[in-house]
């Protein structure tokens, strides 16, 4: 549940940034996640659809990418996959590894609506 | 789609139409690159300043509720007295229960009770930190809220997070919560004066679950209720706490 204090946050970065490039809106708002980041997607797009209402995102969709966790071997210096499941080396098997990807938390990019340069000339 | 397109770098306009939303509108795509959590992170990193100008070890203590921390804590302050003066932060959803535990040892505590919030986060740890004089303490231990998904998430500025497992809880619990103890430093099997009464905790079970997560965190059994087995926390702590003192001189 600490996935709604991560939204707000995520929703203040959005709407500093919409401020500072005098936005009308937030169209999209793409975050990276890592598996070990302790961010559930699903759960963060569900504070996020409460957590938008009455901000300048209110219209925008929140579209989470998967990271993917990798590791590097300390004993044979392979790099390779890992899962929560396991994180140990897939070469060697060693366990003696660190995790070099996967705890992303990343706000990776907003997209805005700007205001229609004709009718703000106005 | 400007998700395609690739543009978006930072301050570089586009002026091609998001037909998908609002036709004819303007629009720019940024990259941001940043970490969700940057405000705590910084937050997080100003609390550590403040410990380390004066020279306190922070310890983040975690684990599921009931699994004995501030037990611990308790046997840790008598382990400790006299030696080294300590200070606690409570982290509760409710009541002052635990800091009453503490101050009852002759020792400052000072309660955050969070309300429905299922972590602590730096500026709770902040704001908590002015009701305390860190000139007249040496470590201060942080008992996060009993839970072990979201405390994982948030840095308090501590320098080492002690994640407790106790061995009523089982011992494959590593391995159902891995974003909890990967970023454990130290995992603390409690209450194993237990072991002689229960068969299905296996040390070296827990032990392997906790190996397969990528860390090299020094795993201690302890019990608060035989003080023999604390040699080696306590030991733990003070070889932290000069690594802090350490690393204040060379800075200083």
């Amino acid at each position: 549940m600490h996935e709604m204090t991560v939204c707000l946050s995520l929703l203040k970065q959005a709407e500093e940034v919409a401020r500072a490039h005098a936005a009308r809106s937030v169209e999209r708002i793409v975050v990276i996640l890592g598996p070990l980041s302790g961010v559930e997607p699903l759960l963060l797009d569900g504070a996020f659809s409460i957590a938008r209402k009455g901000t300048i995102a209110e219209n925008a969709d929140l579209v989470c990418e998967a990271g993917t966790i990798r590791v590097r071997c300390r004993a044979c210096g392979s790099e390779g996959p890992g899962s929560l499941s396991s994180l140990a080396c897939t070469a060697c098997s060693s366990p003696d590894t660190t995790v070099t990807a996967g705890r992303e938390l990343i706000l990776k990019r907003l997209e805005l609506g700007l205001p229609d340069e004709d009718t703000e000339a106005i | 789609m400007c998700e395609t397109c690739g543009c978006g770098l930072k301050g570089h306009h586009h002026d091609h139409d998001h037909g998908h939303r609002h036709d004819g509108a303007k629009g720019e795509a940024i990259e941001i690159m940043q970490n969700i959590l940057h405000e705590n992170d910084h937050n997080a990193a100003h609390n550590r300043e403040h410990f380390e100008r004066h020279g306190v070890l922070a310890v983040n203590i975690m684990s599921s509720p009931g699994s004995g921390k501030t037990r611990l804590l308790e046997a840790t302050i008598d382990a400790l007295k006299g030696r080294y003066r300590i200070g606690v932060v409570e982290g509760d959803l409710e009541t002052e229960n635990d800091a009453a535990r503490i101050r009852a040892k002759g020792v400052p505590a000072v309660q955050i009770t969070t309300g429905t919030a299922c972590h602590l986060d730096a500026r709770l740890v902040h704001d908590a930190l002015h009701d305390m004089n860190l000139d007249e303490l040496d470590i201060v231990f942080i008992e996060n809220v009993g839970n072990l998904v979201c405390p994982a998430a948030f840095d308090l500025g501590q320098h080492a997070n002690v994640v407790l497992l106790s061995v009523t809880e089982g011992d494959d619990k590593p391995a159902k919560y891995p974003v909890m103890f990967h970023e454990a430093d130290l995992v603390g099997i409690t209450k194993t004066d237990f072991l002689d009464f229960i068969d299905d905790f296996s040390v070296e079970k827990a032990t392997a679950c906790i190996r397969n997560l990528a860390t090299r965190a020094d795993i201690l059994q302890l019990s608060a209720k035989r003080p023999e087995t604390l040699g080696p926390w306590v030991e733990w702590l003070e070889k932290r706490l000069a690594g802090v003192r350490g690393s204040e001189r060379k800075t200083a």
